[in-house]
């Protein structure tokens, strides 16, 4: 859709006259070419400003702190590669990755099963489907700190929703976030309940594909599971793919619920990366090792969202 | 369903026969259907149902077991002391503040910026919008440290300086991403139209380009609404006077301080429904865009 604009010769080279270099660009701002770059990057101007301000320089200054030592009252003081090493053979911090990364790998494929499903159902012309979207949506929208408060009451031991849905079905009552084996478990029940957001994407992107598809793999004789495997799969694949990086990305912060409901307890089976980076920071004061954290962090997940575009992205099939 | 044609009667009975009984298990397989969306959505109401009915029941029948889903008595004075033992109208005035600066900075600053993005070819354009598109992947943790470091020598700590000013400065990359998808559907000869009659660029994006986006204005409004009224992590770093507090940081302490002793769950059930209802509110008022604005980032992101 960019439209090229063909400047004429006659309007970008000059030759009639010499002109000192300040007369040329006084010259250049009259020129279609002059005007559009300015008038462009006028208008894009706050978010370049943004970039380099909440961005660029935090990103940067992350960089120099992860090398220094730091409790933001006495001066910086540069320690080399100590906070690597720290970190290195900090027992926390291989806790909190742990901690995040089985969050990650179960939560992750479990909601996208999930959401999957539901909207492979939703798609099936089902009656009332505007009002499974509606409902499988709601908890999406539910305020994370509102979630989380509602979340540690429906995970109390004795008086607590799913525990009362347990009793009923015969199973013993479980200490859900005081034991340190059941307490991860009991976070990842509660981010399964936001399948609704993957599942609107998906139900969309299902809507999309033309039935001329179907009609086709009907007339070959092909039956529902071949057609979800043939067919579904495979024109989905941008969107599973989308749901799939958005998914890492997002497990990899997850924050207000470890910070609110468990606060890392018990015995830190829940202490997420950012939570444990939130500590070091805000609370230890130890802004130098905080930023090595961030780092980390970033990296990991520059690193996973690298590798699934390495082995995933090249399989996905974009319709266009 | 059956498009097969056949010339041999014999033949069509037996499809006939055949489609019949399909149709019977297709029968069969649609109620199935229904009825694990059903269970799937008794699950998916079951906490919120929790959450509503605990918010309305006295102290005694919150610990009661097995659960009693309708309270009995209903107590909506539960309300009434939640909303006051912490001044959550105070903090509601608080986050409004936060909301309607986001809001001013986020709908102008990115909408010119994707103006700029989907409309003017300047040397770089690409360049920048990948650069766009990159932030994007930042997280927010990773800058969270030095920025904070930031604002406290700017001497913004304790205001709400920090969750508004970053705002005015492209309102972010995503913000940015769909006003540039929507102004580019707009076709170019309105432009163009308006060029001749020495419109200037900032007259186009604004007689023509906003009045016809108003969908998309809307979806990001909703977004922006979501985001400075759900900030947790904002508030709980740059604000420390309980004054000044928002809803969702309000909430929070609420939480933290019924952390010892009995913990009163039917005046916190309370707090909690009345910061998810303006949401559950404007999401069925405007639930169109709220699913077109999620879809718009997943199909075309």
């Amino acid at each position: 859709m960019s439209k090229t604009i063909k400047y004429p010769a006659t309007q970008l080279a000059q030759p009639s006259r010499v002109r000192s270099g300040f007369g040329r660009v006084l010259h250049w701002f009259n020129t279609p070419r002059g005007r559009h770059t300015i008038t462009g990057y006028l208008f894009v101007s706050p978010f370049i400003l943004g970039v380099l301000l909440w961005a660029v320089y935090p990103a940067g200054m992350a960089g120099w702190l992860a090398f220094q030592k730091w409790n933001l009252i006495t001066p910086p003081q540069f320690t080399g590669l100590q906070n690597f090493q720290t970190m290195y053979s900090d027992v926390l911090f291989w806790k909190a990755l742990k901690v995040t990364s089985i969050f990650t790998f179960v939560s992750v494929p479990l909601s996208l099963i999930i959401s999957f499903a539901t909207a492979l159902l939703l798609n099936t012309k089902v009656r009332g489907l505007a009002v499974f979207r509606t409902i499988y949506y709601l908890p999406t929208i539910v305020p994370a700190v509102a979630s989380a408060v509602l979340w540690a009451w429906i995970l109390n031991t004795d008086f607590g929703l799913l525990n009362s849905v347990l009793h009923y079905f015969g199973f013993p009552k479980v200490a859900w976030l005081q034991e340190p084996e059941w307490a991860l478990p009991a976070i990842i029940l509660m981010s399964l309940w936001t399948v609704g957001q993957p599942m609107i994407i998906f139900l969309a992107g299902l809507q999309g594909i033309d039935d001329v598809y179907y009609e086709a793999a009907k007339i070959d004789g092909a039956g529902k599971w071949a057609q979800l495997i043939y067919i579904t799969i495979p024109m989905m694949s941008s969107v599973i793919f989308f749901n799939l990086v958005l998914g890492v990305i997002n497990s990899f912060q997850v924050f207000t619920a470890g910070y609110l409901i468990t606060n890392g307890a018990p015995q830190n089976s829940t202490l997420f990366f950012v939570l444990y980076l939130y500590r070091a920071g805000f609370q230890n004061l130890k802004m130098g090792y905080a930023a090595a954290l961030s780092w980390v962090l970033f990296f990991i997940i520059l690193a996973f969202t690298m590798i699934i575009f390495k082995t995933v992205g090249s399989r996905v099939y974009y319709q266009e | 369903m059956n498009t097969e044609i056949t010339s041999d009667s014999t033949q069509t009975s037996q499809i006939q026969a055949v489609t019949k009984n399909l149709s019977g298990s297709a029968r069969i397989g649609r109620f199935i259907i229904f009825t694990i969306l059903l269970v799937g959505a008794v699950i998916m109401l079951a906490p919120l149902a929790f959450l509503i009915s605990s918010s309305l029941k006295n102290e005694t029948q919150v610990f009661q077991y097995p659960i009693q889903w309708l309270p009995d008595p209903v107590r909506w004075l539960n309300y009434l002391e939640a909303l006051t033992q912490k001044p959550f109208f105070l903090y509601f005035k608080n986050t409004m503040i936060i909301v309607v600066f986001n809001q001013i900075a986020i709908l102008l600053t990115s909408s010119l910026v994707g103006y700029g993005f989907a409309r003017i070819n300047f040397p770089g354009r690409d360049f920048w919008f990948g650069v766009a598109l990159a932030t994007m992947m930042l997280p927010y943790y990773v800058t969270m440290v030095p920025q904070f470091i930031l604002f406290s020598r700017l001497g913004w700590m304790d205001t709400y300086l920090p969750l508004i000013v970053p705002y005015f400065f492209g309102g972010g990359a995503f913000n940015v991403f769909l006003f540039r998808q929507f102004f580019r559907t707009i076709p170019e000869d309105l432009a163009d139209a308006a060029r001749i009659d020495g419109c200037s660029e900032l007259g186009i994006y604004w007689r023509i380009f906003v009045p016809l986006s108003t969908p998309v204005f809307i979806t990001v409004s909703i977004f922006t609404f979501l985001f400075s009224w759900n900030d947790f992590i904002g508030p709980l770093l740059y604000i420390n006077s309980p004054e000044k507090f928002t809803v969702a940081l309000g909430l929070a302490t609420y939480r933290s301080m019924m952390g010892v002793g009995r913990t009163r769950w039917d005046l916190l059930m309370a707090a909690s429904v009345t910061m998810t209802a303006p949401i559950v509110l404007l999401f069925f008022v405007l639930q169109r865009y709220f699913i077109k604005g999620v879809v718009m980032s997943g199909i075309k992101g």
